[in-house]
């Protein structure tokens, strides 16, 4: 994994992510390592995105490294027309790891060809995130004791959703079995529907959020945006058919998780965050954990 | 007793037969015919047995190169280059379908990098249902064989 830039979740293979998954789980028992003193990594945000921002910074921080860059575009030499191309060779020279959010697909990749430093991509577009993939992943671990037959629940924007397809390619390498609820519009596209029938990994489609929860280990959370709707009327009929209530969650399994990637607008009631079920911010947090490990292990210092 | 032919015989060069008649402007457009300095012969709509209607392209004084031959693959698989010398049909090349291609076909994301930098397109080929898609080194994303278009 050394000098190895991360920039889809199929780049690593399932050995690499268990040693992260470990390496986190000793950050999260001990997170004052001041492994990066010597390192300066740089955070480029080419359009904003707090969150991921501030989760990244922050493992870099608790790692004892200092943090170069900008957390929009209009801050950065972008905004005098200076090209992806000329921004990463420079800051190659100055950084020894980038992290890179940018909204066009595949400038990560882009810039691993360029640079001769790893990047690590912190979102292109709609295309991959894959760090949120992986504090995904430890998150699942973390709860459930293990990765394997999980039954685990998508629900929300199944179709734009980047988080929601990620999160089944890398779970598929662990016999799961999947549940999709989403509006009609915004069903899981085929292909991956494909991929899982090629794998022979069973999956099961629901309109609504019903009784079949209660065999649920995972709920995964998405949010369903209304810009996504060219109807608005659709939106106002669906939009309130994919909120979890505290009170659906009665019944359902002791080790039951609901997950969501953050941020929420409605699609998780407020009465749920009381619920010991409840582990968004938990799952933020694993995030700071997860992302050290990964630049620790990129930059061959653990 | 052979046929009277539709488009004029090559003494020696190139000649593309059995393309599909709806293909036959898009490998027009992949091999770039427009900077070709030879004669050029081409006939549309003649009659086949296998499509209904077949394109074909003849060439004079012109060889391809694999890469050209491959180009031609990727819109029409069923296409046969046949090489000409002396009126005859010295060798016939069937098209191949390439591992990658690289350079001369746009990626149909317009969010993908290649459509916003001076980035040259990649694609690996993959054969789905009998038709080819193209899948983007860079966003991912996976371009139809209907919707190949080539950058000029």
């Amino acid at each position: 994994m050394k000098n190895k830039s991360l920039v889809s979740i199929n780049d690593y293979k399932k050995e690499d992510y268990f040693k992260i998954l470990d390496l986190a789980e000793e950050f999260q028992k001990n997170p004052k390592q001041r492994l990066l003193e010597n390192h300066v990594i740089a955070s480029l945000f080419f359009e904003p995105s707090t969150r991921t921002r501030l989760s990244f910074e922050t493992a870099i921080q608790r790692l004892g490294g200092k943090v170069i860059g900008f957390s929009e575009a209009s801050n950065s030499s972008v905004s005098k027309g200076e090209s992806l191309k000329d921004t990463i060779l420079t800051v190659s020279r100055y950084a020894d790891l980038i992290v890179m959010r940018h909204p066009v697909e595949g400038s990560a990749r882009y810039a691993s060809v360029v640079s001769d430093k790893p990047i690590i991509n912190a979102g292109d577009g709609s295309n991959q995130h894959p760090t949120q993939c992986l504090l995904d992943l430890y998150s699942i671990r973390k709860t459930q004791g293990t990765l394997e037959n999980i039954n685990l629940f998508l629900v929300g924007d199944l179709k734009y959703g980047r988080t929601v397809h990620s999160l089944l390619m890398a779970m598929s390498e662990f016999n799961p079995v999947f549940n999709f609820v989403s509006p009609p519009t915004l069903k899981m596209p085929q292909e991956y529907k494909d991929f899982l029938d090629e794998k022979g990994i069973k999956y099961y489609e629901h309109d609504d959020i019903n009784e079949n929860i209660k065999h649920a280990d995972i709920i995964y959370v998405t949010r369903v945006q209304r810009e996504r709707f060219s109807d608005p009327m659709e939106y106002e009929k669906v939009k309130n058919s994919y909120v979890i209530k505290n009170k659906m969650l009665e019944g359902t399994k002791e080790n039951l998780r609901i997950l969501h990637p953050l941020p929420r607008v409605n699609e998780i009631d407020t009465d749920v965050d009381a619920n010991p079920k409840a582990y968004y911010f938990e799952q933020a947090e694993n995030g700071v954990y997860t992302r050290m490990a990964l630049m620790c292990k990129i930059l061959g210092v653990k | 007793m052979k046929s009277e032919l539709k488009v004029k015989a090559i003494e020696k060069g190139t000649v593309i037969d059995h393309i599909q008649a709806s293909n036959l402007y898009k490998i027009m457009s992949i091999i770039e015919i427009e900077k070709l300095d030879t004669q050029i012969f081409i006939g549309n709509n003649l009659d086949s047995q296998k499509y209904g209607k077949k394109a074909i392209i003849k060439i004079a004084d012109k060889f391809p190169s694999m890469e050209d031959v491959n180009k031609i693959a990727l819109i029409d698989p069923n296409a046969v280059i046949n090489i000409i010398r002396d009126y005859q049909v010295v060798e016939k090349k069937k098209v191949e379908l390439p591992e990658t291609v690289s350079t001369f076909i746009k990626c149909i994301n317009p969010k993908c990098i290649t459509n916003h930098e001076k980035v040259e397109t990649k694609f690996s080929v993959h054969v789905k249902d009998g038709k080819v898609n193209l899948k983007c080194f860079y966003c991912e994303k996976t371009t139809g064989q209907d919707n190949i278009e080539v950058i000029r």
